[in-house]
């Protein structure tokens, strides 16, 4: 009887989780909930979860309800790969990931492997944040789509802006010691090599990554090195108080940085130490782009959200967007073909302009905005974190000008 | 290059007291209890974010005054209520409860106060460049860290060494019921000085807090390197933990602007020697290594002194 009872049991299970995923399409939010991390993890999980509630208010996708599902990676590959697992065991076919470069390589080559093999059993994995190069070249694969723009695209924005200006004449190098800063520090004397060969690197420092408490001798090299201007991709705390100390010490340069706008926390440290409009960032949007659509989003999710100071992404919203377009040209939730209808698609962006999704490396290329941090000039409504002060756009790179190439060669499914 | 020797020297030194603020109530709490507290980075972090709301709705100054007493409180709380019974299951039990307690106050804090960085700032009167040197602005509000952290060392070593209340104490620890057959509430001692070290951490954490990031990571970051701090001073001494401070603020600064590696020492590698493992170590710069000294100083001490630089008993 028991026996009986057991496989009539084992018979239904799989069928209870086919009756769920008819209700709705999950995407596994896999990312960091819990440690160091967690500010940044929990801000883009509430977007997701606000876009998803967006698309399922005009009637979801083919009939069916988004749905986001947390799961806690605590910024750790190993433990990624895990969650992973436990998402798909659970029904899940489309994975997304954003902080951590380390842990997008360990999904995207866990991602690879699996569908290898578990033919008919494909996973997508829809990267939103992790920008190292390798993910889109020499590690790229079929199942992997980067809607961030990796490292290198946004340098070449960064050093298009400052061919631009011939006042940069000395530059430092600041990044974090591993394979991300690595890649900014490669890619920056590559490119002002090519296109500004007068400019003089006098410094290229590597400091270890979320270790340092105290910027203030790394301040004084530089100040000793008399660069004019400093390139740093660093993030998180290392960007807040390398700035403040800088600030503090009133060390007078220019800081084209990867993070040092629309990012959380740099707002409050760029305050309150006064610097304003020293410190450039480049990113794929900004609250205060003069565009209808996206300033009508963000004040939606201000009313919501904007005490907190939550922010989200654009290109968090371009990847739902694109998610949406390609289950609808497919008209099927099956993974190869969503991927096969995402590759060159076209769309308008979040903050306006055409943005597209290479089909060579799954790399998602949109145009561009240099901003800076300061204060707000009156056809400008958003400021950051109750500061009074915010972003402006200093310039706009169109995504033709941030193409690069790629060494990818990814095998597709027959 | 005398400029750079001299901004490091200043950086250094300042970077060192302000690892000995840290540091203080660790060591009191330790060479008097004998606790080894992995919650004081917790405490300290406690601190900061008391000393941001205080200062919000009454001024930094009543910040200062006020979130170390009541910090302090707690922490007596915490040794009355809880340390208390743990302490007759030995040092094991000690530490687990002090490792478990750094995570809910961590917790707690995060249920508070979010997990972004908020926003804490000195006192706009101390807003200003106290001195220059080199075109480097120093802060009036690191010269005041300066002074307070000084003045904290020096108070220390007076109520400990020459006052009575510093003999009860150390007696306390070594012959408690001798001290308490004499009279005095062992207890009440212990309670005491429980709350007066992590009252330290608590001021520690208001001064600290406009400087760093007030944010709910800020301590787990921290409590490693004052641990070094402590057993390469010696375990318990607090003229050891003051000159380790200074010793490892002034080697960390130094480091950073040293930019020579072995390749620069002794020239470049064959082409044809191993890629792997001895190019790394060949190229990479003194800089690079910087924030890792301190744990290599960690493993030298606890081998060639294991009582440390100015400990009196084995760690």
């Amino acid at each position: 009887m028991g026996k009986i009872a057991l496989a009539f049991l084992l018979m239904l299970m799989p069928l209870s989780g086919f009756a769920m995923a008819q209700e709705s399409v999950r995407i596994a939010y896999i990312d960091t909930l819990s440690g160091g991390g967690a500010s940044v993890g929990v801000a883009r999980l509430k977007a997701f979860q606000f876009l998803a509630e967006d698309v399922n208010t005009k009637g979801g996708i083919l009939g069916k309800k988004l749905e986001i599902v947390p799961f806690d990676n605590k910024t750790n590959a190993q433990e990624s790969v895990i969650q992973a697992q436990k998402a798909i065991d659970s029904g899940i076919r489309f994975i997304t990931q954003g902080n951590g470069s380390s842990v997008a390589v360990a999904l995207t080559e866990f991602v690879l492997k699996h569908n290898e093999r578990n033919p008919g059993q494909e996973v997508l994995y829809f990267n939103y944040s992790s920008i190292d190069p390798v993910l889109t070249n020499a590690k790229c694969n079929f199942w992997h789509f980067a809607w961030d723009a990796n490292s290198d695209v946004k340098m070449e924005a960064i050093t298009n802006y400052i061919k631009a200006n011939p006042s940069i004449k000395k530059i430092y190098l600041i990044n974090q010691d591993y394979s991300y800063g690595k890649s900014v520090r490669a890619a920056a004397r590559e490119m002002l090599a090519a296109k500004r060969p007068d400019i003089k690197i006098v410094g290229d420092e590597l400091h270890p990554m979320l270790k340092v408490t105290d910027f203030s001798p790394y301040v004084a090299k530089i100040r000793a090195s008399g660069a004019d201007a400093v390139i740093s991709g660093n993030w998180g705390q290392d960007l807040a108080l390398l700035l403040k100390a800088a600030g503090s010490s009133g060390l007078d340069v220019n800081w084209y940085t990867y993070y040092g706008v629309a990012t959380a926390g740099i707002p409050i440290s760029l305050k309150q130490v006064n610097l304003n409009h020293k410190v450039f960032g480049v990113t794929e949007g900004i609250a205060n782009v003069d565009y209808a659509p996206s300033r009508e989003f963000e004040k939606r999710w201000r009313a919501k959200y904007g005490e907190d100071f939550v922010l989200f992404a654009p290109r968090q919203v371009n990847e739902i967007k694109m998610f949406v377009a390609a289950a609808e040209k497919a008209k099927s939730f099956d993974p190869i073909k969503i991927a096969l209808a995402l590759e060159n698609m076209e769309i308008d962006v979040f903050d306006g302009g055409k943005g597209m999704m290479r089909k060579e490396d799954h790399q998602f290329f949109q145009p561009l905005y240099v901003a800076s941090f300061g204060e707000l000039k009156a056809s400008e409504p958003f400021d950051e974190e109750g500061t009074g002060w915010g972003n402006t756009v200093v310039a706009k790179i169109e995504a033709k000008d941030t193409l690069t190439k790629t060494s990818c060669k990814m095998t597709r499914p027959q | 290059m005398l400029e750079l020797v001299i901004i490091s020297a200043l950086n250094g030194v300042l970077y060192g007291l302000l690892l000995f603020l840290m540091a203080s109530g660790l060591t009191v709490v330790f060479s008097m209890l004998g606790v080894l507290n992995f919650a004081h980075a917790g405490f300290y972090m406690l601190g900061a974010f008391f000393g941001f709301q205080i200062s919000k709705w009454f001024g930094f100054w009543w910040a200062l005054l006020l979130a170390p007493i009541i910090v302090g409180l707690i922490g007596a709380a915490v040794e009355r209520f809880a340390l208390r019974d743990i302490h007759r299951s030995g040092h094991v039990a000690e530490l687990l409860f002090t490792f478990g307690l750094a995570y809910v106050i961590e917790e707690v804090v995060q249920i508070v106060w979010g997990k972004d960085p908020v926003d804490y700032r000195g006192p706009p009167s101390l807003d200003f460049p106290a001195f220059s040197i080199f075109s480097t602005n120093y802060p009036s509000y690191k010269v005041f860290m300066f002074a307070i952290s000084v003045a904290i060392f020096v108070a220390l070593l007076i109520v400990i060494k020459r006052s009575r209340i510093g003999l009860v104490v150390q007696a306390s620890l070594t012959h408690p019921q001798m001290v308490a057959h004499l009279g005095h509430n062992v207890g009440l001692v212990f309670t005491l000085v429980f709350g007066v070290g992590i009252g330290l951490a608590a001021l520690a954490g208001v001064i600290a807090g406009p400087i760093l990031q007030t944010q709910s990571n800020m301590a787990a970051s921290l409590i490693a390197l004052l641990f070094v701090i402590i057993v390469v001073g010696g375990l318990g001494s607090l003229a050891g933990a003051f000159v380790a401070s200074l010793l490892i603020g002034l080697i960390q600064t130094f480091a950073v602007s040293l930019d020579g590696s072995l390749a620069s020492l002794f020239g470049p590698l064959s082409p044809d020697a191993p890629q792997f493992l001895i190019r790394n170590i060949w190229t990479v710069t003194i800089a690079q290594v910087a924030p890792i000294i301190p744990y290599a100083l960690l493993i030298l001490v606890l081998i060639l002194r294991p009582m440390g630089l100015f400990g009196t008993r084995e760690t």
